[in-house]
């Protein structure tokens, strides 16, 4: 027991050193940019899960702060013709700036409240990057020239994701864990033990907004290029996030990470051999995961290793 | 320590608590009795700062808490229990209780200290590593005890702890509850099990339909005709 409580303290390591080496041994652009992808949809997955996963408060619209974080760069070189890596700052502190007063009115309530006004805020957003072409240039969107190689960006998006990994385990670890996942199973029973519930949700919210613009500022700096389909959309970033948390297991460490895994490859597989269809195998796929695994993957583990020790 | 003065809570036209006072002394057992819907968990409820009162007062060591928030309430040191227990499932036992030493801790070990404590003093220490929702009931409501200790407080309301307990455990309910007495915590407890309340309450209050009935000793209380009334019609009063 002892030992094997060792290992898994290595693990993370491993990877992550794992991972630095795969730029040294591969050149290929395609299988890098995938990668790069993965590195994306877990830090997305990580935020989502956060909020949704440990605090128990689902959203429909996470593409609102990733949409802001890309933005905020993407503005910035739109009009002043400065460098979208400002928005490497500026964009999770506008992600933040954008929560702060959707969980100060939402998290007075119970329910679907948030669920649903985050999503109608994603959408809003989402139309105001169209229409008000003067300042956002609409759906031709944003184009700027790209700084860096592919290899840089590799170790950054490896970085980002290594961050948010860390950071968000630290949280879960600390008070502010317990609090969150306390307001998760019961708020009454947490408001009762002398829990601020709206402030901890607002905290938790906070957090993932910050990452979630983190995310989406690296995107506009990667693909050098926006439109607000892209970042705002309700499909390809709100429900995505959700379904990478809920195929690896919401409220786990390491679920969002072989969620993002899973979904960058099959949603990759399936544009490749089902062209447009792709969505519709990808419906299919939700189905059978809400069916058969609806705890996610990390259950699977669980439930393996139970029998094992039974 | 406790005082209620002119508590009133209306539910749209229906008075749930009418014009209730009632004064509970540091270190007392403070019984609160009634029949079904008398409005005794609305009681708490309006302590605890779950509902705001229509009108009236709760004066907690001479500070009104009225209208305060629950979390403000834990923190000047009012702990509650639920009647319908309400384990934080998907957590371990001390998990539980650890969340609740975060009250007035701040780091991990320190909370999972007070947490160890607050399991030990309720005889839960062997359960500490299962997860809250393999519990029976019985060590449920020690849980909810233990939550309600954790969080060091002065003043603790218990809602009916012993209800559903099997008569082994109803005795080491009655036991716990003397024992966080000799803590100097005071305890104002709903019962519906008059074994219970009767052994231990150094003061009864009785309620019916949200309004005082009588207050007395156990054995005041016992022989008021209303009460008899209240709890087995006129008949036999």
């Amino acid at each position: 027991m002892e030992r094997k409580r060792q290992f898994k303290d290595f693990l993370p390591w491993l990877i992550l050193a794992g991972l630095a080496l795969v730029p040294l041994f591969l050149n290929n652009p395609y299988f890098l940019h995938m990668i790069i992808m993965v590195f994306i949809w877990v830090c997305l997955g990580q935020s989502w899960n956060l909020l949704g996963g440990f605090t128990g408060q689902v959203s429909f619209g996470h593409a609102a702060f990733y949409g802001v974080g890309a933005y905020a760069g993407g503005l910035l070189a739109f009009h002043f013709d400065a460098s979208t890596w400002y928005g490497m700052i500026l964009g999770p502190l506008m992600a933040m700036a954008v929560a702060v007063p959707m969980g100060l009115i939402c998290f007075r309530l119970r329910g679907s409240y948030f669920a649903l006004s985050m999503l109608a805020l994603a959408e809003l957003l989402r139309l105001i990057a169209t229409n008000w072409i003067s300042f956002t240039n609409g759906s031709v969107g944003i184009l700027i020239v790209p700084t860096a190689g592919k290899v840089f960006y590799y170790y950054l998006a490896l970085a980002l994701a290594a961050l948010s990994f860390s950071v968000i385990r630290g949280v879960v670890q600390s008070k502010w864990g317990f609090y969150f996942v306390a307001i998760r199973e019961d708020q009454e029973a947490a408001e009762s033990m002398g829990i601020d519930t709206t402030k901890y949700k607002l905290v938790s919210l906070l957090i993932s907004a910050f990452f979630t613009g983190l995310t989406g500022a690296f995107y506009m700096n990667y693909m050098a290029f926006i439109d607000p389909s892209v970042v705002f959309a309700l499909t390809d970033v709100s429900i995505m996030m959700i379904l990478v948390v809920m195929l690896g297991g919401a409220g786990t460490f390491y679920g969002p990470a072989i969620g993002a895994v899973i979904m960058v490859i099959f949603s990759e597989v399936f544009r490749i051999y089902f062209g447009s269809a792709n969505l519709l195998v990808l419906g299919v796929l939700i189905v059978l995961i809400i069916i058969f695994i609806p705890n996610g993957l990390m259950d699977i583990r669980e439930y393996l290793t139970r029998r094992k020790y039974a | 320590m406790l005082e209620v003065k002119n508590l009133t809570k209306y539910f749209g036209g229906l008075a749930a608590v009418q014009n209730l006072s009632f004064k509970v002394e540091k270190g007392q057992i403070f019984g609160l009795i009634g029949p079904n819907g008398a409005g005794k968990t609305t009681v708490f409820n309006l302590i605890n700062g779950f509902y705001p009162p229509t009108s009236g007062e709760v004066l907690f060591r001479g500070e009104p808490i009225t209208g305060r928030k629950p979390n403000e309430v834990c923190k000047k040191g009012i702990a509650r229990t639920f009647q319908v227990v309400k384990p934080l499932s998907r957590m371990t036992v001390l998990e539980n209780v650890m969340v609740s030493a975060f009250c007035r801790v701040n780091s991990i070990n320190e909370a999972r200290e007070e947490a160890l404590e607050a399991l030990e003093f309720c005889g839960l220490t062997h359960r500490q590593d299962s997860l809250a929702k393999s519990l029976t009931i019985g060590d449920r409501k020690r849980l909810e005890i233990a939550r309600a200790m954790a969080t060091r407080p002065k003043a603790i309301l218990l809602d009916e702890t012993a209800a559903g307990l099997n008569p082994a455990e109803l005795d080491q309910a009655i036991f716990l509850i003397k024992k966080i007495r000799e803590q100097g915590v005071t305890i104002l407890i709903v019962e519906h099990i008059m074994k219970v309340i009767m052994s231990i309450s150094d003061r009864i209050h009785a309620i019916n339909y949200g309004q005082t009935i009588a207050e007395g000793t156990p054995q005041e209380v016992a022989n008021n005709k209303s009460v008899i009334e209240a709890y087995l019609g006129e008949a036999y009063a």
